[in-house]
């Protein structure tokens, strides 16, 4: 597979995430849109890795690593983050007896 | 031969005594303030005994041209101080002190016991000084900062008792009306600013009063650099200033509202320092006027008609002071009127003889109002019998005032008179035709106000002074709603001729008013050591020698003829008065209010004040011109700043509703908003 596959996939992924950040009304899916589009940047980060790294840095083995740990500090934040945001959801739920995105509008003005 | 230093002497020994009055009595020895009055006195007597010395040292044809110092250096015009001692300078000079010298004298009299003795003290050396100034002024723009100086202090003397809101007043609208007249003086002075450099290239100072003199004349080596119209202009803007000081019409406004002042104060501003500066002003540049028979005409004319018109106003005045005040106007008329038919000679003598007797009926006014109380000549009256110094001398100057041989006033009023009929000025034959109509109507008028006032004043029975005036006064308004006009500090009434400091000083003027007219200008012979035509002879040959001409030196011959058409006008103004006045069945009703409206009228001053103040004032200015001014402060000047703060405030509304709280618009915009940047970027 060729790295303008993994740019394509990638791209088309982080727009699915981010049509899906903004126009799902429920957090919930909100928030899953936003696990694609961290997603599809991991995608990209680790193909990167792949094909353009080593061919900038020869010598230096680890820096052609460097793509992979960003990697796997995204999905680790990434975990913290939907943990984080569904305590968000839940006290939302209690307050609002709902999970609709549009009803939150505390911060308004 | 009188030194520089002894000249300068006679500005700053009343300038040292008001900053000794004002900085060391008043603020220290505040307990002791009669050393002010003393200092001064002594201060102005030296400056007097310095004045006549440099009137001897003129009259014997000293070279006292000093050279003047450098003041200040504008762009290409030099501005420099100097002594200008000339016969006028050397007259005015001892006018001016010995006057002020004998009010000073008075004061200490007058002014006994009042709180602010000190201030009076010094204002009154800061009057002094300020009018000695402005006669040894060699330089225009020196002359100017005088000019203004005698403005502020009239200013303070006048609103002296400033607690009383008349005399606030006053004072206010005596400095008002003074700078209306002003503002043409100040536009000549900037003329001769632009026109420096051309001063310059002829070799003179555009400031230097002798080189203005000199650039005015048309057959001058220098060239005329000042001519044809624009000399007119110049001339005129001068006028305008002397006007305004001199109270002429239609700047006399201010002049009987100055009667607010304490006597003595008002007798200095009418016979020797304030008004007389106009007369001056006019003297002082009389070379220039000369030159344009159109400003002369104005003078003449403005002069004449003041003499009159202000006479006319003399005749229903109901307070004494102010009878004077409008007769000083009257009479600063006939200097005008002499100086705008060429009579420079006359107009000075005018001056002279007229601030012995106008200074002398000031303090006998003061003396009766020492004993009355008030100024109200309703309630005085028969006082000849109490105060029989002050009924002779107040006698002595009102018939010198109303021109009676051999009185001071008659020789000097005489020789205008004559000088108007014979017309050799350099205006048109009936512009001397009408003031020799003018002034010789104002000389029956005079006499008849001045007759009057004597009669009112000191004949009939006495009808009851201040405290009469009071019990009336509460009778006829509410209680509490007015307090007196009458003069304040000389509370009560008790008949009795004032004390010897106030008799003195009029007795001296008394016989300035007797003997002056003619031992200054004796007629037929030499008197005394003083040759024929002595003022009128040493003021003209001034003039024609600053010129390095002689024209003006020709004196008038005394005219029987005139003299008698004179006495003649007098004496049925004074008749005329006896008869109305002196067997009047009614003690208490003035004869002339009979011929209803023209009473009116006189008494109401034309409306003058109305129309300056109602209509010029209150109308034009507040109403239209402020209220003009206002509304574009409001609509325009407020509405563009209300328009931004209207803009921001709603704008503000506009972009708060773009914030509502929906995450995902954010989200939207800011999503878009990197997309734009990368697009940017990518197509940059």
């Amino acid at each position: 597979m060729s790295f303008e596959g993994f740019m394509i996939v990638s791209a088309v992924l982080f727009c699915i995430g981010l049509y899906g950040s903004l126009a799902r009304r429920n957090v919930l899916a909100v928030l899953m849109s936003i696990e694609l589009m961290f997603n599809a940047v991991n995608i990209t980060l680790v193909a990167m890795a792949k094909y353009l790294a080593p061919a900038a840095l020869q010598d230096d083995i680890s820096s052609v690593l460097t793509g992979q740990v960003f990697a796997i500090f995204i999905i680790t934040v990434a975990a913290a983050e939907i943990a984080l945001g569904l305590g968000i959801v839940f006290a939302m739920y209690r307050t609002h007896e709902s999970v609709d995105l549009t009803e939150a509008t505390q911060l308004r003005n | 031969m009188v030194t520089e230093a002894a000249i300068w002497a006679i500005f700053l020994l009343p300038l040292g005594s008001f900053a000794f009055a004002a900085l060391v009595v008043r603020p220290f020895f505040n307990r002791y303030s009669l050393i002010s009055g003393i200092v001064t006195i002594a201060a102005l007597g030296t400056a007097l005994g310095f004045s006549i010395w440099t009137l001897r040292s003129v009259v014997l044809g000293h070279n006292l041209d000093f050279e003047p110092f450098e003041w200040l250096e504008v762009g290409g015009a030099t501005i420099e101080m100097g002594l200008l001692v000339d016969p006028l300078t050397a007259v005015m000079l001892v006018v001016v002190s010995g006057v002020s010298l004998l009010v000073q004298v008075y004061s200490l009299g007058y002014m006994k016991g009042d709180a602010s003795f000190s201030r009076y003290y010094a204002y009154m050396s800061l009057f002094t000084a300020a009018m000695l100034g402005l006669v040894l002024a060699s330089n225009i723009i020196q002359l100017y900062v005088f000019w203004e100086l005698v403005g502020v202090s009239s200013y303070l003397l006048i609103g002296f008792w400033h607690e009383r809101p008349a005399a606030a007043a006053a004072a206010k609208k005596a400095f008002i009306i003074t700078r209306i007249g002003d503002v043409g003086f100040i536009i000549a002075i900037l003329y001769l600013f632009t026109q420096a450099d051309a001063f310059a290239a002829a070799g003179l100072n555009a400031f230097h009063i002798p080189d203005i003199w000199e650039a005015a004349q048309p057959e001058a080596a220098a060239g005329a650099i000042l001519g044809g119209a624009v000399l007119t202009w110049l001339a005129l803007g001068i006028f305008a200033g002397a006007a305004g000081k001199s109270g002429q019409f239609p700047l006399h406004t201010w002049l009987p509202d100055a009667m607010e002042g304490p006597t003595p104060v008002s007798a200095l501003i009418h016979a020797a320092t304030m008004v007389a500066a106009g007369v001056f002003l006019v003297a002082r540049f009389f070379p220039v006027f000369e030159q344009s028979a159109d400003a002369m005409t104005v003078v003449a004319l403005v002069g004449a008609f003041t003499a009159i018109f202000a006479a006319s106003m003399g005749l229903v005045m109901n307070d004494i002071k102010r009878v004077m005040a409008y007769s000083t106007i009257s009479q600063l008329g006939y200097m005008m009127a002499a100086l705008g038919l060429g009579l420079y000679a006359a107009a000075i003598f005018h001056l002279v003889t007229h601030a012995a007797f106008k200074a002398l009926l000031f303090l006998g006014a003061g003396s009766v109002n020492h004993a009355t109380g008030t100024f109200d000549m309703r309630y005085m009256g028969g006082l000849w019998r109490h105060l029989p110094v002050t009924y002779v001398l107040v006698v002595v100057a009102g018939l010198s005032l109303v021109g009676i041989i051999p009185l001071a006033g008659f020789w000097s009023k005489d020789e205008i008179l004559l000088g108007a009929w014979n017309g050799n000025g350099p205006v048109d034959t009936w512009v001397s035709r009408v003031t020799f109509s003018a002034l010789l109507a104002g000389v029956i008028v005079t006499a008849f106000y001045t007759i009057r006032m004597i009669i009112l004043t000191f004949h009939g029975e006495f009808r009851g002074g201040i405290d009469r005036e009071l019990e009336e006064k509460a009778q006829s308004a509410p209680a509490g709603a007015s307090s007196p006009e009458g003069n304040g500090g000389h509370g009560g009434v008790h008949l009795a001729e004032s004390p010897w400091v106030m008799v003195l000083p009029m007795v001296v003027l008394g016989v300035g008013a007797l003997l002056l007219g003619y031992l200054a200008n004796p007629q037929w012979n030499e008197e005394i050591g003083i040759p024929k035509h002595w003022i009128t002879g040493f003021l003209g040959d001034g003039l024609g020698a600053a010129l390095g001409a002689v024209g003006h030196a020709e004196t008038l011959d005394f005219s029987r003829w005139m003299a008698t058409v004179s006495t003649v006008a007098a004496l049925s103004g004074i008749g005329l008065a006896v008869l109305v006045y002196l067997r009047r069945r009614d003690q208490r009703a003035d004869p002339l209010e009979r011929l209803k409206p023209l009473h009116t009228l006189l008494s109401q001053k034309y409306y003058l004040d109305t129309l300056y103040e109602d209509v010029m004032v209150r109308k034009g200015f507040f109403k239209y011109f402020a209220g003009t001014v206002d509304w574009i402060d409001r609509n325009l000047v407020d509405g563009v700043v209300d328009l931004i703060g209207w803009f921001f405030r709603n704008i503000g509304t506009a972009i708060g509703k773009l914030q509502t709280g929906q995450v995902q618009a954010y989200a939207t915009g800011i999503a878009f908003g990197v997309l734009a940047i990368i697009l940017a970027l990518l197509l940059a």
